[in-house]
C-alpha cells in the first residue's frame, strides 16, 4: 500500500541531496558555457589546427557516454597523480562534456545569422570586435537560449549519473533510503517530484529570459 | 551639406572561382550625381556595387574614391590595412535589398550604433543626430520601434537613416525597393529623391525604370559581367543603340504592361 506519511517523510533527506544535483548541473552548465564559448571560437577560427582541435573535442565528448567519462575521470585522475575531491571531478567532467554540446549550439546559432547582419555593420566601418559584441553575440545568444535551457535540463537529469563516483545526489540518496526503509515506491516518487520541480523551475527561467530578450 | 565623392572604376575584373562575374568594367561616377545600374538578373550589378565599398574583393583593376584606391595599397598591390579600409567605409553609406536592420535594436539604436562605435559620439550626441536622420526620412514617431514592428517601407527608411546619419559622401543602393510591396515603393523612392536633390553622389542598382528615367543623371547597363553602355537616361532608355539593351527593355516593358 502506498503510504502518504512515508512519501512525505522521504522528501527531507532528498532535499538535502538535491543541493548536489543542483550544484552539479548549475556549475556544470556554467563551466560548459565558458569552455563551450572557447571551443566554439576555435571551431569558427581561421586556424586549421584550432578547428581540428575543436572537432576532436566535440566528437570525443559527444561520442563517449557521460557515465564512461565519469568513471574514466574517477579512476584515471588518481593514476596520473591528480587528487581532487569527487565533487570537483564530477562537476568538471559534467561541465567539459556539456561544453561540447554548448559549443555546437552556439556555432549553429552564429552561422544561422543572415550574412547581411554583419555586412551592414562592416559597410559603416565597424570594427570586427564591435561587430561580435554588439551584433552577432546578442542575437546568437537569443537564438540559442531555448537550446541552452534544454541542455541545462538534460544536465539535471544526467547528474544522476555522478552517483557512480559516490556523490549523494538525489538518485543515490533515494536508493539508499529505499534500501533502509523498504519503501521504494514512496521514495522514488518523491525523487521524481524533486527532479520535476527543479526542471519546471529551469523551464520557467528559460521562458522568462526568452520573454526578456524577445522584441 | 558635406561635399560629395566621385568614383572612378577602371578595368575591374572579378572571379568567383572559374566564373568571371565582372569583365573589364570601367565606369565614372561623377560627384553629386545619381548613377543607376540596370541589367538582367545575374549580370553583376550587385557585385560591382559591392566592390565599390570592398564588401566584395575585386581581383584586378582599380576602384578609386576621390582618387583614393579602395581595398589595395596600390593597383595590383597588397591589400590595404583593415583599419584604413574601415576609415574609407565610414564615408560610404550602403542600403541593401533586405534592409539588414539589426532586429535586437530599436530604430533609434540602429541609427545610433555606428555613430557611437564608429564615429565615437557620446550617446546623447548620437541620439540627437539619429533623431534628425529619422525625422528626415519621416519616422520621428517610430524611433522606439524594433524592426519587427515596422513595415518594409519603414524599415528601409530606417536603413537609409542609419546610412545618412554617418554623413557619407557617397551612397550605394542595391535594389532598395525590390523587397517591398508595390504600395510601399513610393515612400522609399521619395526619400531617395530628396537625397539626390541635396547633391549626394548615389549609385543605385534598380529595376525601377521610372526612377532611373526621372532621377538618374546617367544609366549604365550591364550584361553577363560586362558594362555594355552608359548614357543619359533619356538616350539609353528611349533610344538604345545596343541590341542587348533593346532586348532587355523589350522584356521589361512586356512584363510591366498588361
Ligand atoms: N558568392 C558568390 N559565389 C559564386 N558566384 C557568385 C557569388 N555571388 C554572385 N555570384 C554570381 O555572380 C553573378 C553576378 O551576380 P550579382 O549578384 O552581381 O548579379 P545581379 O546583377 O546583382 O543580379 P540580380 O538582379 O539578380 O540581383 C551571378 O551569376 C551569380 O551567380
Ligand atoms: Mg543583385
Amino acid at each position: 500500500m502506498f503510504s502518504i506519511p512515508v512519501f512525505l517523510s522521504s522528501f527531507e533527506p532528498l532535499f538535502w541531496a538535491a543541493r548536489f544535483t543542483l550544484l552539479i548541473s548549475v556549475l556544470g552548465i556554467a563551466l560548459g558555457l565558458v569552455v563551450g564559448a572557447l571551443i566554439c571560437a576555435a571551431a569558427l577560427s581561421r586556424s586549421r589546427w584550432l578547428r581540428w582541435f575543436a572537432a576532436l573535442w566535440v566528437s570525443f565528448l559527444r561520442g563517449v557516454p557521460l557515465l564512461v567519462q565519469l568513471l574514466l575521470a574517477y579512476y584515471l585522475l588518481p593514476v596520473i597523480g591528480i587528487n581532487v575531491p569527487a565533487m570537483v571531478a564530477a562537476v568538471v567532467t559534467v561541465g567539459i562534456c556539456s561544453s561540447a554540446y554548448v559549443s555546437e549550439i552556439w556555432r549553429g546559432a552564429i552561422i544561422a545569422l543572415p550574412k547581411g547582419q554583419t555586412e551592414a555593420a562592416t559597410a559603416i566601418g565597424m570594427h570586427p570586435r564591435d561587430i561580435w559584441i554588439r551584433i552577432i553575440l546578442p542575437q546568437a545568444f537569443r537564438i540559442s537560449l531555448p537550446a541552452l535551457i534544454n541542455e541545462l535540463i538534460l544536465l539535471v537529469k544526467a547528474s544522476s549519473l555522478v552517483s557512480v563516483v559516490g556523490i549523494l545526489e538525489v538518485t543515490r540518496a533515494s536508493q539508499a533510503q529505499a534500501a533502509t526503509t523498504f519503501r521504494p515506491l514512496e521514495v522514488y516518487i518523491a525523487a521524481a517530484c524533486i527532479y520535476l520541480i527543479i526542471n519546471l523551475c529551469f523551464a520557467a527561467l528559460g521562458r522568462y529570459l526568452e520573454y526578456r530578450t524577445t522584441v | 551639406m558635406v561635399e560629395a565623392s566621385s568614383v572612378e572604376i577602371r578595368n575591374v575584373n572579378k572571379f568567383y572561382g572559374p566564373f568571371q562575374a565582372l569583365k573589364d568594367v570601367s565606369l565614372s561616377i561623377p560627384p553629386g550625381k545619381v548613377s543607376c545600374l540596370i541589367g538582367p538578373s545575374g549580370s553583376g550589378k550587385s557585385t560591382l556595387l559591392r566592390c565599390i565599398n570592398f564588401l566584395e574583393e575585386y581581383d584586378s583593376g582599380e576602384i578609386a574614391i576621390d582618387g583614393q584606391l579602395i581595398g589595395y595599397v596600390s593597383a595590383g598591390g597588397r591589400r590595404m590595412s583593415s583599419r584604413r579600409l574601415r576609415e574609407m567605409r565610414r564615408s560610404i553609406g550602403m542600403v541593401f535589398q533586405q534592409f539588414n536592420l539589426w532586429p535586437h535594436m530599436t530604430a533609434l539604436q540602429n541609427v545610433c550604433e555606428g555613430l557611437i562605435r564608429v564615429r565615437g559620439l557620446t550617446k546623447s550626441e548620437a541620439e540627437a543626430r539619429a533623431t534628425d536622420a529619422l525625422k528626415k526620412v519621416g519616422l520621428s514617431d517610430k524611433m522606439a520601434n524594433h524592426p519587427s514592428r515596422l513595415s518594409g517601407g519603414q524599415q528601409q527608411r530606417v536603413a537609409i537613416a542609419r546610412a545618412i546619419a554617418m554623413e557619407p559622401r557617397l551612397m550605394l543602393f542595391d535594389e532598395p525597393t525590390s523587397a517591398l510591396d508595390p504600395e510601399l515603393v513610393g515612400e522609399v523612392l521619395s526619400v531617395m529623391k530628396t537625397l539626390a536633390a541635396e547633391g549626394m553622389t548615389m549609385v543605385v542598382v534598380t529595376h525601377e525604370m521610372g526612377f532611373a528615367a526621372h532621377v538618374a543623371d546617367q544609366v549604365a547597363f550591364m550584361e553577363k559581367g560586362e558594362l555594355v553602355g552608359v548614357d543619359a537616361p533619356s538616350r539609353i532608355l528611349n533610344h538604345p543603340e545596343d541590341p542587348r539593351i533593346q532586348a532587355f527593355l523589350r522584356t521589361y516593358h512586356e512584363r510591366n504592361s498588361f
